[in-house]
């Protein structure tokens, strides 16, 4: 199995204080990989140095063969993020976002045109497409804001707590859209949601006050801890360290 | 091509937003209509359409900065830029992106203030071209403003800065509303070391085909321009370097 992102020793620190701790992780490819933790434990940090949106301040990261150090302009052409907060154009239309990251990956406008209209039928947004972004509930501006990260056709996609926010109906619906990507894409989600963690993920790292806790299926996670419930795993997990 | 993508969702965000059209169009027109009335009633040569029309224009493009900064500013808190920033996009991308739909803008907003001068009085003729073209380092400069406004501040914090304090200061010190003269000391001097006398004079100037005194003042607008935008520059790399 091709290897999609190889940490090693990630570290990320903000004056004293550790964000990321030597974080070594393999994700394979079309894999969909679930980082949980708590509000701080440092996941966002992590996506933002893979997506080479912060440099690290230790380490490195391999994203298909090329280092986020080294070559970020190399990185940046094959991924996209689903940032935390809807990141969406509010006064263009539902269609002009989407053309928009299409033109912004070097899309022509015929081609940008054509993928936008893939990505509406896709996402279930063509009703909605000459209307403002604005205008768009919650879980629609959030499933805009995947299609966009979805638009350039990217090798890895992260998404940075995708259904932060949404109602249950909403949440289930972008479950489906994202369980629909398993094995074509590589995909990084970071949630602190643990069934969704559970419902989505292939493999689950449990990261707390920066640092790796342990690593596996959640039915692995339950072995490892001798609990029922993952929710269980992750209480004693992000409570004790556990040797990989 | 990535560019053109991103200048023209910039251009669409600012033009859509019914507020700047109201504060950087609409407002301006409202005082130039209300002084005109003025000095119809009581003349002041202050108010004399010449004399009025570039202090008012200078006035309007001090909005520019109010634009780009809530937009880059509000990039910022949405995370948009975040979207952005993890994209192929250069920085010079970026900050071309952001500035060059200001342009076009600028000058329509100058255009349109001299039109509605025109049906005030004011004679069309090739000076008014002259001015048109001697606001365009105004203009660069407030968009310098912005810029830097936007990179380092948040959407409710530029608002502040950008809609209230810079316009006011545009205006208080630009000798449009009352001769610098008539105060004199400290405020005049504070104002002469400033950059939006020079603007309004250096229109001034232009509009009534003084040209040889148009670069003195230009010099003044040319020289912040060039610091702030430079400013602008560097705070904005830092963001996107995640600093």
């Amino acid at each position: 199995m091709m290897i999609a992102i190889q940490t090693t020793n990630l570290t990320k620190k903000f004056n004293t204080r550790v964000a990321v701790d030597s974080l070594n992780l393999s994700i394979e490819k079309g894999e969909l990989f679930a980082l949980l933790g708590e509000n701080g434990a440092g996941k966002t940090t992590t996506i933002k140095m893979l997506c080479c949106l912060t440099a690290p301040t230790g380490g490195d990261a391999v994203l298909l063969g090329d280092s986020i150090i080294q070559n970020p302009t190399a990185v940046k052409q094959k991924i996209n993020v689903s940032p935390q907060e809807t990141a969406v154009a509010p006064n263009l239309s539902v269609k002009e976002n989407l053309e928009l990251i299409a033109g912004i990956y070097g899309g022509d406008k015929q081609k940008s045109h054509l993928k936008a209209d893939e990505m509406m039928r896709d996402f279930g947004l063509t009703e909605r497409a000459g209307d403002k972004a604005k205008n768009l509930s919650g879980g629609m501006q959030r499933r805009l804001s995947i299609a966009m990260a979805l638009i350039s056709d990217p090798e890895i996609l992260f998404l940075d707590e995708p259904t932060l926010g949404l109602d249950v109906r909403a949440r289930r619906e972008l479950w489906k859209k994202i369980k629909e990507l398993k094995g074509k894409k590589t995909i990084v989600l970071t949630t602190h949601y643990l069934e969704e963690a559970e419902a989505l993920a292939d493999r689950i790292a449990i990261i707390h006050d920066g640092a790796l806790q342990a690593l596996g299926t959640a039915q692995y996670l339950r072995e490892l801890t001798g609990t029922t419930t993952l929710e269980d795993a992750f209480l004693q997990l992000s409570e004790t360290e556990v040797s990989q | 091509m990535r560019l053109a993508a991103f200048a023209s969702r910039n251009r669409k965000e600012i033009l859509r937003d019914p507020l700047n059209i109201a504060f950087g169009v609409g407002f301006p027109l409202v005082l130039l209509f209300l002084l005109s009335a003025i000095q119809a009633n009581v003349p002041v040569s202050l108010f004399e359409i010449e004399q009025l029309t570039p202090g008012i224009a200078v006035f309007g493009l001090s909005f520019i900065s109010l634009f780009s900064g809530m937009l880059i500013a509000k990039d910022r808190s949405s995370s948009f830029l975040t979207r952005l920033f993890a994209s192929p996009l250069s920085a010079s991308d970026y900050i071309l992106g952001y500035a060059l739909p200001l342009l076009p803008i600028a000058i329509m907003q100058s255009a349109i203030c001299f039109l509605a001068a025109f049906f005030l009085g004011l004679a069309i003729n090739v000076k008014i071209l002259v001015t048109l073209m001697v606001l365009i380092p105004t203009a660069i400069l407030y968009m310098g403003f912005g810029l830097l406004a936007g990179s380092l501040f948040n959407d409710k914090q530029v608002g502040g800065i950008c809609g209230a304090l810079l316009t006011n200061l545009s205006a208080w010190l630009s000798g449009t509303w009352f001769d610098l003269n008539l105060v004199g000391g400290a405020f005049e001097k504070v104002a002469e070391l400033l950059p939006f006398v020079h603007a309004v004079d250096a229109a001034k100037a232009a509009i009534s085909g003084e040209y040889s005194s148009v670069f003195p003042h230009l010099l003044w607008v040319i020289g912040y321009g060039v610091v702030i935008f430079t400013l602008a520059v560097v705070a904005f790399r830092k963001k996107m370097k995640g600093k």
